[in-house]
């Protein structure tokens, strides 16, 4: 029996992430979300990975109840965003894709604001504020006004905020453009310890292929409006391809005897005039070990071997027919 | 970043979160609209020079208009001090505006959408944090007529009766900035208007008393200027001293302009915000 919405227990708001069925946003003349179908469950960390203008934004803006959808529906945390708002909002933390954050205000008075806005008891509004900005590593500037952070500290204070109500679903969108190596790295590092110390969801939205195939559990792909293709990163990437091992002999000589050795493994060939071999993968990298010992024993000395695993961008390029980088086009601002 | 986490986090759902009430909202957020223009020197020293400025190059220029026959007043700084209250209100209604503007355009506003906002506290909040620099404006603007010697005629008493009326003005025309920059969305359009509330102050009895205007366009337009009203109603404070019908029609003129300001920036918020 499907329970009504407006009596969900706090346990089952727990329990659900979010539903989306048929969702459409159409704006004058540009169709930016085509009707799309996708499922979150509770504690997943959903990676929505398309180009610019793919219509990850517009989806964003509609699961967070900032934008009505044209069409269709869509359940967070057990609530449906077109009727029930405010609950939504009540369960969701968001990062929007631009950090909007005040740059006269400092990190300190950011989260203060934030917490007295969201209710929190005064007394517990100074200590929330310490310890999330500590959580993101911003307990040092915390007293400079915002203006002059770097674009890591907008982002990472932009967590922090979407954070002071402690949510159960949490929004990113793109929450990495523009960051340095370190400062991405760290932030996946704290996401991924949401969803796996807090059970926390996490829909993210992403065009990084890196990102997406480090962070999500899952992975939903967009372009045009519309989901192209969706699953576990392993699950995409085993759909285009397997992967393979290229060898290059010290000796080109000793080709052939490369080309014995892993014939047993899959498909093999020989390519170049330096003696190169490649050969398929059909269970996977777990099979490097087997190829080198096979290798060894074949006495088959080696210049280099290579691990050729197929990526979300050969997903991206089997699905659309395109390369995801630079796929976006140029000035589409209607995500 | 997750290995800087010192303190222990506190789980989600042991927040105590309670529903915050609209006053608590409307202080937190006058609080930052405050802090916001104390943070900007050129919004509160601009807003203070720039009238402080026309004041004295009027008050030197047209001092031969006391000579004119019925003019009320013997001083032409008497007379004209209370212009300067009337443009401290329209920088007043550029500064609101524009930084409502701004927090639209950077998404600050979708941020506070987010959380559980009385629509009303936004709009509140705004508007008196930059009030109260209105206030400071005005208080300003008294201290500087009482160094130059002008006599306010309604007393000590009658000080604050002048501080009120100005703060209304400022409230009013902050509402006008709000609902400009809801209306429009951003900085460059609110910025856009304002030459036209200064031609509004210009077009009023801000420089001769509206019975000595011998231009009649000029006299019909400033009598039904709303503005005029509302020096007027400045002006009577200083130069006449209680003048209940003057101060009724400078109360009851801002009254109005804050009611029809505050309505259409309220219907603005709500479309801006269902909009989304």
């Amino acid at each position: 029996m499907k329970t009504p919405l407006n009596t969900l227990s706090a346990v089952e708001v727990h329990r659900r992430g979010i539903e989306v069925q048929g969702l459409v946003r159409e704006f004058k003349e540009v169709t930016a979300v085509a009707g799309i179908d996708l499922q979150v469950a509770a504690g997943e960390i959903y990676g929505f990975l398309g180009p610019n203008g793919a219509g990850k934004s517009t989806t964003v803006l509609m699961l967070t109840t900032l934008l009505p959808p044209t069409s269709g529906r869509a359940t967070v945390g057990g609530f449906d965003i077109a009727r029930e708002g405010a609950k939504v909002r009540g369960v969701i933390g968001a990062a929007l894709q631009e950090a909007a954050l005040d740059p006269l205000l400092t990190g300190r008075e950011h989260v203060q604001l934030q917490a007295t806005l969201q209710g929190l008891p005064r007394a517990d509004r100074k200590r929330r504020a310490a310890e999330l900005l500590a959580r993101v590593g911003l307990t040092e500037a915390a007293d400079r006004r915002v203006g002059g952070y770097s674009g890591g500290m907008k982002r990472r204070l932009d967590l922090a905020l979407a954070l002071v109500h402690g949510p159960r679903i949490l929004f990113l969108d793109e929450p990495t453009t523009g960051l340095d190596p370190q400062s991405r790295t760290a932030l996946w590092e704290e996401v991924s310890r949401l969803a796996r110390d807090e059970g926390m969801t996490v829909f993210l939205t992403t065009q990084y292929l890196e990102e997406a195939d480090v962070l999500a559990d899952r992975v939903g792909i967009i372009d045009r409006g519309k989901i192209v293709a969706e699953g576990t990163p392993a699950q995409l990437k085993a759909e285009v391809g397997r992967p393979s091992v290229e060898v290059v002999p010290v000796d080109p000589a000793q080709a052939d005897q490369a080309h014995a050795a892993l014939q047993q493994f899959g498909d093999c060939g020989r390519n170049g005039s330096g003696g190169n071999v490649t050969v398929s993968l059909p269970d996977g990298d777990a099979q490097l070990a087997d190829v080198i010992r096979a290798l060894d024993q074949a006495d088959v000395k080696l210049a280099s071997l290579n691990l050729h695993a197929p990526t979300l961008d050969d997903v991206f390029l089997a699905k659309t027919g395109r390369k995801l980088e630079g796929s976006g086009e140029p000035g589409s601002d209607s995500e | 970043m997750a290995s800087q986490a010192a303190t222990a986090s506190s789980p989600v759902g042991t927040l105590g979160l309670g529903h915050p009430g609209l006053v608590e909202q409307v202080y937190a957020l006058g609080r930052r609209a405050f802090f916001r223009v104390l943070r900007q020197p050129a919004q509160i020293i601009f807003p203070f020079i720039f009238p402080m400025l026309l004041f004295a190059v009027n008050a030197a220029g047209l001092d031969a208009a006391t000579k004119l026959p019925g003019f009320p007043a013997d001083d032409y700084r008497d007379f004209a001090l209370a212009v300067p209250f009337m443009q401290g209100a329209l920088f007043t209604a550029i500064n609101a505006g524009t930084d409502l503007a701004r927090d639209i355009e950077t998404g600050f506003l979708n941020r506070l959408r987010l959380t559980p906002m009385h629509a009303p506290a936004l709009l509140a909040g705004q508007l008196g944090g930059v009030i109260l620099i209105g206030v400071i404006q005005a208080i300003s603007y008294i201290a500087v007529g009482l160094a130059i010697g002008v006599d306010f005629k309604c007393g000590i008493l009658g000080l604050p009766v002048l501080l009120a009326l100005s703060i209304l003005i400022s409230f009013a025309f902050a509402a006008i900035g709000a609902f400009l920059a809801l209306k429009f969305g951003t900085g460059e359009a609110v910025q856009g208007f304002f030459p036209l509330l200064f031609v509004l102050v210009f077009l009023s009895s801000s420089s001769l008393p509206r019975d000595l205007i011998a231009t009649d366009w000029f006299r019909t337009v400033a009598t039904y200027n709303p503005v005029s009203y509302l020096i007027e109603g400045i002006r009577s404070l200083i130069i006449i001293g209680w003048d209940p019908e003057a101060l009724a029609l400078g109360f009851g003129t801002a009254v109005a302009l804050l009611a029809v300001a505050l309505t259409a920036a309220s219907l603005a918020l709500r479309t801006r915000v269902g909009q989304g």
